[in-house]
């Protein structure tokens, strides 16, 4: 029985190799079955998990061989797999109003009752929680900690209306510093600056050529579409910092740029092509891109994905650490209307699109808030119409077939009017 | 030519008949249990009073929520877009349409042609629609038809506040043991349900001239409600509830 940790590592350790090192292609389902089977097993391997939030820094953390683990990815998936409903009343029935957030109220009552598509996370040693996308994690974070009985950082990214002050960069900086203390004390080692120079410039890159994959579909007839993207996402944002992410988006590029060629487009007969705003409705994902393709309309790109990658040019190629203080406060949930306006306005004559799809999400305030007027400014700069629809990323209860049909298909009838057909 | 729009909506299902771009007739059912049969129905009876054939009429469009459900039509255009071609054929000086139906409410700008420019529905929530009348009449033991000249006879119309449905009947029911006036609470309700659409309506920013259809526009005191709260004229038509099925004859008839 004393060998049970070894062997239950050396059979990992074959599996991965078997999953990872001699399928020339690597698929999504085998990287991140490998990185939650590791992620399970940490404990037995003496690695130490950090929950972090979704657009925490997490380059330290990879840098300190620690496995980072994301409640929001884990929350998009309980989405996804149809569990959202069942947990959010999970999470009521301990005392949380419904008004919160379904990302927060799945993860806190997931945890509980060690359920939803993977049967739970696995369990954390310390908490990360970088507020630049929301207040809630806050509150969401410390429950987590209380519960699980670990340390939290808190890492507080001022809100940027307009610009980045001077003392804001000191503020964040500084807590770059305290991060890496409280890594090396939850580690009980020190931190490799050289580790996460490299880890930071593998970060950069893949945060670059995630951009690039994205991209793609400017092109007519576009080689994937949002609904993709919302897939292939889940490694920029769980892995970044690590060769992986490289490998994975430099083949999916590839793929993509061969479509290009070849002018395979992800919609067989795209005719107009919409950006989407916030995050994807998950438990109906497949449900929408039927929707639209029978329209013969495209989802191109959304605000959503390319959130991790929207502030490369922020960093310093050569001095990743010091840098990433402004690439993190500056991420589009952190930023005033008027700046949120303008890159959608970008993203508009990037893709050339013909309308824009905002989803009002219930559980989302930061991302939610402002819609109306980026709708007006959209509609006005660029003269094409947005459409709003109500639902909720992961309540199903907040959602409903017939009134958001209804809306699309009137939307599509306005574009194709528009468009003189 | 002959064309005929059906509108299958939550609550009701209407029919028109264009001849040659005049209304031949008009139809309202209730929709009941089944979408499809309520389509057929309302198309045979309006046939039938009009001693039509099925084969003399030339296309058929359906719209509202049950616009799917029938076969036989041409095309299914959704309600938004047929209220709009509606209002405009009935007067062409139309820019801007509130429509309040069963289950949900819309408002609608068109162009100096009568095409949609933009629109805005309300939230998934029954409240400022026609089913929330209903359960506000089942509260209040009146005839829905009834509920309109009711409101006008108000001295100080009540103050509902809240916006859902089910807590908005809580607050009819205080105010009936509180021992407030029938007409009072009545005016309070187009109040609050007037309030909501003139929100959303200011939000996308409307023009005159505004037309209110659907069911709900038969109630003078919500239509007067409206005009208050959107400080302009408000007009209805006496096809406002056939609104959409004319509509949708209209563009059965420019079907390409």
């Amino acid at each position: 029985m004393n060998n049970m940790p070894q062997i239950v590592l050396f059979l990992l350790a074959k599996i991965k190799k078997l999953v990872l090192n001699f399928k020339k292609k690597k698929t999504m389902k085998d990287i991140m079955m490998v990185y939650y089977m590791e992620a399970k097993s940490a404990r037995i391997g003496r690695k130490k998990v950090a929950w972090i939030t979704s657009g925490g820094p997490v380059e330290p953390l990879i840098a300190m061989d620690v496995i980072p683990v994301y409640p929001e990815n884990h929350g998009a998936m309980i989405g996804a797999s149809k569990m959202g409903t069942d947990l959010c009343e999970k999470a009521e029935a301990m005392g949380y109003s419904s008004d919160l957030c379904s990302y927060a109220r799945s993860d806190i009552s997931c945890a509980t009752v060690n359920g939803g598509p993977i049967g739970g996370l696995p369990r954390p040693d310390m908490l990360v929680c970088c507020n630049n996308i929301c207040g809630t994690v806050l509150k969401w974070y410390e429950v987590q900690a209380r519960y699980f009985n670990v340390p939290l950082f808190i890492f507080d990214t001022p809100f940027c209306h307009t610009g980045y002050a001077e003392e804001v960069q000191r503020y964040v900086r500084r807590q770059l510093d305290e991060y890496v203390i409280f890594l090396e004390r939850a580690c009980g080692r020190k931190m490799d600056a050289e580790r996460l120079r490299v880890v930071g410039k593998l970060s950069l890159e893949g945060q670059r050529l995630w951009q690039a994959v994205l991209a793609t579909t400017a092109n007519r007839p576009a080689p994937m579409t949002a609904f993709d993207a919302f897939y292939h996402l889940a490694l920029i944002v769980t892995l970044r910092g690590t060769p992986l992410v490289i490998e994975y988006y430099t083949q999916l590029l590839e793929r993509m740029k061969d479509r290009v060629k070849k002018g395979i487009g992800a919609v067989p007969n795209e005719k107009y092509r919409l950006l989407w705003d916030n995050i994807p409705i998950w438990y109906r994902t497949r449900w929408l891109s039927e929707k639209l393709a029978a329209h013969n309309a495209c989802l191109v790109a959304d605000t959503y994905t390319s959130a991790w990658c929207g502030t490369t040019k922020y960093i310093d190629e050569n001095n990743f650490f010091d840098s990433m203080a402004e690439a993190y406060t500056r991420i589009y949930l952190n930023i005033g209307v008027d700046e949120m306006a303008r890159t959608v306005l970008e993203m508009v004559d990037m893709y050339k699109v013909d309308g824009v799809v905002m989803h009002s999400n219930r559980s989302c305030k930061p991302y939610s808030l402002g819609q109306y007027d980026i709708q007006k400014i959209v509609e006005k700069e660029k003269g094409i119409p947005c459409l709003i629809i109500e639902a909720d990323m992961v309540d199903e209860r907040s959602f409903s077939e017939s009134q958001v049909a209804t809306r699309i298909d009137a939307f599509m009838e306005i574009i194709k009017e528009r468009k003189g057909e | 030519m002959i064309t005929a729009g059906i509108d299958i909506g939550s609550i009701t299902t209407k029919a028109a008949v264009l001849s040659d771009g005049k209304i031949s007739g008009t139809r309202v059912i209730f929709t009941g249990y089944n979408a499809e049969t309520a389509g057929i129905t309302v198309f045979e009876e309006l046939m039938g009073e009009l001693h039509l054939e099925r084969s003399a009429v030339g296309r058929v469009v359906s719209t509202g929520y049950g616009r799917n459900s029938v076969k036989f039509v041409d095309k299914a255009i959704t309600e938004i877009v047929c209220h709009g071609a509606g209002a405009y054929y009935l007067n062409p000086r139309t820019r801007s349409v509130i429509d309040i139906g069963g289950q949900d409410s819309k408002a609608i700008v068109l162009d100096e042609k009568g095409k949609v420019k933009n629109f805005a529905m309300n939230d998934k929530c029954a409240a400022g629609t026609g089913r929330f009348l209903e359960v506000m009449a089942g509260a209040l033991e009146v005839d829905l038809d009834g509920f309109g000249a009711l409101s006008l006879r108000a001295g100080n119309p009540s103050k509902i506040s809240s916006l859902c449905t089910v807590f908005a009947e809580s607050e009819v029911i205080s105010l009936i043991s509180k021992g407030e006036r029938r007409e009072n609470i009545i005016a309070g309700i187009h109040e609050s349900i007037a309030a909501r659409i003139a929100a959303m309506a200011n939000r996308l920013g409307i023009a005159p001239l505004v037309v209110m259809t659907g069911g709900v526009a038969k109630n003078v005191g919500v239509v007067k409600a409206l005009r208050e709260k959107l400080g302009m004229p408000v007009d209805v038509s006496e096809y406002a509830q056939v609104n959409g099925a004319i509509g949708a004859a209209v563009l059965a008839a420019a079907l390409k």
